[in-house]
């Protein structure tokens, strides 16, 4: 009889770092900073290894395949039970995003996102003030120009808006700060 | 009405106007006025369905009645839906759609911001999921308000009419009733009545900016909320609802 595989929860986060996000192959399911947790519990036969993600936009299809990517990943390291738990708050932001994801995206040709302005209060009623200071600030992934500009806010996939170099006039995919 | 009563009602509201307008934006898809418009409208209204499924699903754990998301959304008759008139608007040109989407996502966006600091964990939870996403969403429908109203003769003269035709519906985004006090008072809803003039102020901003008038209230509509619809709602529901109906027990 086989023993019975029970992997540390480092090895488990480690694994996970080889799941690649759907959409974008080039950055992991880690990278991208859904991966809130990774815990297990049960005895013996309904030993269960919990993985708790968040999703980044709320009707993202990609959703659903990491869901099925984590299982058949883990499936495939001995684990007989695995539960993926969508985890909402706290929300998602593009701020847990790795050093290594963005470094990755703008290898891949997507301007990552910056990080988020904090200082604006959340809760503040005046859109006028809130909407006048979310302007974009995309930077060409092939030059480094900040010279940009927007062509639609909402580009292949719910992540990320299209933008064109006016310097270089590359056309290029930026990973919207959210 | 029992304090879980209302709670239910009050998520299948918020549900109930994301999935309905998300369902008009859908038929959109493939038939959008540029590639660009395409993927937005779509974008948006893959957003709003994702929303409703939160919403509806929390609704259907409330109510306790052994019913889900998916039951709530395709086993309901038009009585039953409690969106406003708004969502429900024909898409007609792309001046009615834009000018539907941005008086509501002006309106959805304060809601949503105000839902935050919501009491309930659960509402407060998804509201600042939502709210994240509906920014977007209003950026985008206030661009085309301007492009549109500040573009040629014909583009202007058509938001003209998309506004005037619009406009009775907008009272009702903030008409409180028994629910909504009671929600309020339990620091759980929001007071929709005070989020009018943050959102007159933000609406006149852009319609200024879009050379186009500010509407006068005449006439008003409402009855949505409470389960009263118009004519053309009862066509979105049969087409949204008809291969669950027809296949009740098929999973795909």
């Amino acid at each position: 009889m086989a023993a019975t595989i029970e992997p540390s929860v480092a090895d488990v986060f480690a694994w996970l770092d080889a799941v690649p996000d759907p959409e974008i192959p080039v950055i992991s399911i880690r990278d991208l900073g859904i991966v809130r947790d990774v815990w297990w519990s049960g005895e013996g036969m309904e030993r269960t290894l919990t993985i708790s993600i968040t999703p980044t936009y709320v009707g993202c299809p990609a959703m659903r395949v990491i869901e099925a990517d984590i299982v058949a990943a883990l499936s495939a390291r001995g684990v007989a039970h695995t539960n993926v738990e969508m985890r909402l708050a706290p929300a998602w932001t593009t701020d847990w995003l790795t050093a290594n994801g963005r470094e990755k995206l703008r290898a891949y040709g997507i301007s990552p996102p910056r990080p988020r302005d904090l200082a604006a209060d959340p809760r503040a009623l005046d859109l006028v003030a809130l909407l006048g200071t979310l302007e974009e600030r995309a930077a060409c992934p092939r030059c480094g120009s900040l010279d940009v500009a927007l062509v639609t806010r909402f580009g292949s996939t719910p992540c990320k808006a299209q933008y064109r170099c006016v310097t270089c006039r590359e056309p290029f995919d930026h990973f919207k700060a959210h | 009405m029992s304090d879980t009563t209302d709670l239910a009602t009050y998520a299948m509201r918020l549900g109930d106007n994301a999935l309905v307008l998300g369902q008009r934006l859908a038929t959109w898809t493939g038939h959008g006025p540029s590639l660009e418009e395409d993927l937005a409208s779509t974008n948006v209204a893959l957003d709003l369905i994702g929303h409703a499924r939160l919403w509806l699903a929390y609704a259907a754990q409330c109510e306790g009645r052994g019913r889900d998301a998916d039951a709530l959304a395709f086993t309901r008759d038009a009585r039953a839906f409690t969106n406003v008139l708004l969502v429900e608007r024909p898409n007609g040109d792309y001046a009615q759609t834009i000018v539907r989407q941005f008086f509501f996502d002006a309106w959805h966006l304060l809601v949503l911001r105000a839902l935050c600091a919501s009491r309930d964990a659960r509402i407060a939870a998804i509201a600042e999921k939502a709210a994240l996403e509906v920014t977007y969403h209003v950026k985008r429908s206030g661009d085309w308000m301007i492009r549109l109203g500040d573009g040629t003769d014909e583009s202007h003269a058509r938001m003209r009419v998309a506004i005037d035709d619009a406009w009775p519906y907008t009272a009702e985004l903030f008409a409180m009733d028994a629910v909504d006090d009671a929600m309020v008072a339990r620091g759980i809803g929001c007071d929709l009545a005070a989020l009018h003039a943050p959102w007159r102020t933000y609406v006149e901003t852009v319609l200024t900016d879009a050379t186009l008038a500010f509407p006068t209230d005449g006439v008003m509509h409402g009855g949505g909320r409470a389960g009263v619809h118009t004519e053309s709602f009862s066509y979105l529901l049969a087409e949204m609802q008809s291969v669950a109906r027809s296949v009740p027990a098929e999973r795909w």
